[in-house]
């Protein structure tokens, strides 16, 4: 399978402080690649190098090349919006907005003016909480608050909510940190059923998580990626003895 | 916990006790002072007090609708300029403005708030009331003259004077007011929207939408404000009890009134209808006070359940 991103020497800064050094990797097409590596090694700071969300940030710069099917997304010409829509992300903490399910799940659907008509509005809605597992759960109650939802049921509805603008890449950062094993067990099994569709980058400190979903790992040490490999090949041979020390619980 | 503690603990929780105690009874003893006072209008008039016109004080006629009209009308424009003013404002420091530039102005707003009131009616006197007469008054007379709105002698004082410079006075305070609930919007309700792909001006939609019932509050909280101004807006107003559908002729409001004859008031019954147009006054913002309450605390309370969800 092709390469969906491709970054070449890439320096990440906030202000003075470098967050990010050279670092170069690729990531396959639907595949799920997982980022592990010990708290502030910049593992948040790259995922948001890709969909640009680190552009809020007024004192953060950007250095190399970061190409999306052959795009580099740092050229000026690039439409941030168009690229967000493309490069879905879905955040640590689920942030539904104050609206009724449907609405969240439409609201990106809307603004992106992708629906003809009602009811392919209410069509494509559908399709996102089927696909993000949680359609049996809520279709009785779509018009019913976000709010009224479980922990585990708003972060599926964040992951429909994503879907429903069709991205090609989905960026997860944590997403089940902040839930209990049952609601992690879907949010995972999810992951799994979706790469079939969709290329996704998922930033996890649990290491059975990164083994039980992930098909490719990168392991970060102080802004550094250390070792990229199979997930597999990760967790039973490494390459980097950094690597084997995180992983078998040295440090960390 | 009453008896809990030991003797210097239950001496300071009374002293406590009868501090908080005071407030209440002031205010209980202004309600029972005015209605006290007020009682000669209240057997004489009945509820006709409030939506009779005429006003004779020196016949001994008291009806209370002209003041109430001009309250409650030149406090209606200053919400209707002053709102989308706080609004853009507060929305321009914190969805737009860097740091540099919004702290300073944030600073610069709420100053406004601490000038003095006359200060605000000399201004409205010599600036804004020639401006009126000589150039808004005129232009609205010109091309919208057709409209009653906007028919009468343009003297420059009257109901629209009286409600700009209301507006400019509560500005203030509804803009650090809603600069305060939307600072409270969790930014990941921001990144949620950036991320879907919205513009900033979509972004700033769902947070006005978090922060909608605060907003409300703020509004609210201007509106009682405007209620009560005295000072300014009898400087401006041109203190005329009639009823117009003109902007531009002379109103009054409660407020005005009171101030401006309370002196001269000699007469039992005069007194007694002034105060009892003080009670009206005190339980209107009482209760539109107590809702702006409700509204700002009950935001303080939703974005906490939208940033723990
Ligand atoms: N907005 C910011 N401004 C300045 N420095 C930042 C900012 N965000 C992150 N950093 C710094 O950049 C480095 C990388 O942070 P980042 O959040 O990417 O780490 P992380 O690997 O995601 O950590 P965690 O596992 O705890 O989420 C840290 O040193 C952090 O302090
Ligand atoms: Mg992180």
């Amino acid at each position: 399978m092709g390469d969906k991103i491709s970054i070449k020497n890439l320096n990440f800064y906030y202000g003075k402080n470098q967050a990010l050094y050279d670092i170069s990797m690729k990531i396959p097409e639907r595949e799920v690649m997982a980022f592990v590596g010990p708290s502030g090694c910049g593992k948040s700071t790259f995922l948001r190098v890709f969909n640009r969300m680190n552009d809020t940030i007024p004192y953060a710069r950007v250095e190399g090349e970061v190409k999306i099917d052959g795009k580099n997304i740092y050229k000026t010409k690039t439409d941030v919006v168009a690229l967000r829509r493309k490069v879905g992300m879905v955040f640590q903490k689920s942030n539904p907005f104050p609206k009724s399910i449907f609405e969240n799940v439409a609201y990106g659907i809307r603004i992106n003016k992708m629906h003809s008509g009602k009811k392919d509005l209410a069509d494509r809605v559908e399709k996102a909480l089927r696909d993000a597992a949680l359609w049996d759960e809520v279709s009785d109650r779509l018009n019913t608050s976000a709010f009224g939802l479980s922990g585990g049921q708003q972060q599926r509805l964040c992951i429909a909510r994503a879907l429903a603008v069709q991205p090609e890449v989905i960026l997860m950062d944590e997403p089940a940190s902040a839930l209990d094993p049952i609601a992690t067990q879907k949010i995972e099994e999810l992951v799994v059923e979706l790469k079939k569709k969709y290329t996704i980058v998922i930033v996890t400190h649990n290491m059975q998580q990164a083994a039980r979903i992930s098909d490719k790992t990168a392991f970060f040490m102080l802004g550094k990626l250390i070792e990229v490999n199979p997930t597999e090949k990760m967790f039973t041979n490494p390459d980097d003895e950094l690597t084997e020390d995180y992983i078998t619980g040295r440090f960390g | 916990m009453a008896g809990t503690g030991t003797f210097a603990d239950r001496v300071f929780r009374s002293v406590l006790i009868v501090l908080s105690s005071t407030v209440i009874l002031i205010v209980v003893s202004m309600v029972a002072m005015m209605v006290w006072t007020s009682l000669p209008t209240i057997r004489m008039f009945g509820l006709e007090f409030l939506y009779s016109g005429e006003w004779q004080p020196a016949s001994n006629v008291f009806g209370a609708l002209p003041f109430i009209y001009g309250t409650i009308v030149s406090s209606l424009i200053a919400i209707l300029i002053a709102v989308p003013i706080s609004l853009g404002i507060a929305i321009f420091l914190v969805e737009q403005a860097p740091k540099s530039i919004s702290s300073p102005a944030a600073f610069l707003v709420e100053l406004l708030a601490a000038i003095p009131s006359v200060v605000y009616g000399l201004w409205g006197i010599f600036v804004l009331a020639p401006f009126i007469r000589n150039y808004l008054g005129p232009f609205f007379q010109d091309y919208f003259g057709w409209l009653p709105l906007f028919q009468g002698r343009l003297t420059g004082f009257g109901m629209l004077t009286g409600g700009i410079i209301m507006a400019i006075m509560v500005t203030p305070i509804i803009t650090a007011v809603v600069r305060d609930v939307l600072e409270v919007v969790p930014n990941t309700q921001r990144d949620a929207a950036l991320a879907l792909g919205a513009t900033k001006w979509e972004t700033t939609l769902i947070v006005l939408q978090n922060a909608s019932s605060g907003i409300a509050g703020a509004v609210v909280l201007g509106l009682g404000r405007a209620l009560g101004e005295t000072m300014a807006v009898t400087m401006v107003i041109g203190n005329s009890p009639q009823i117009t559908a003109s902007l531009f002729e002379p109103a009054y409001t409660i407020a005005s009134v009171l101030a401006a004859n309370f002196g001269e008031a000699s007469d039992r019954l005069y007194l007694s209808a002034l105060v009892e147009m003080g009670l009206v006054l005190f339980l209107v913002t009482f209760v539109v006070n107590a809702l702006a309450k409700v509204l700002v605390l009950g935001v303080a309370k939703g974005t906490n359940a939208a940033s723990k969800a």
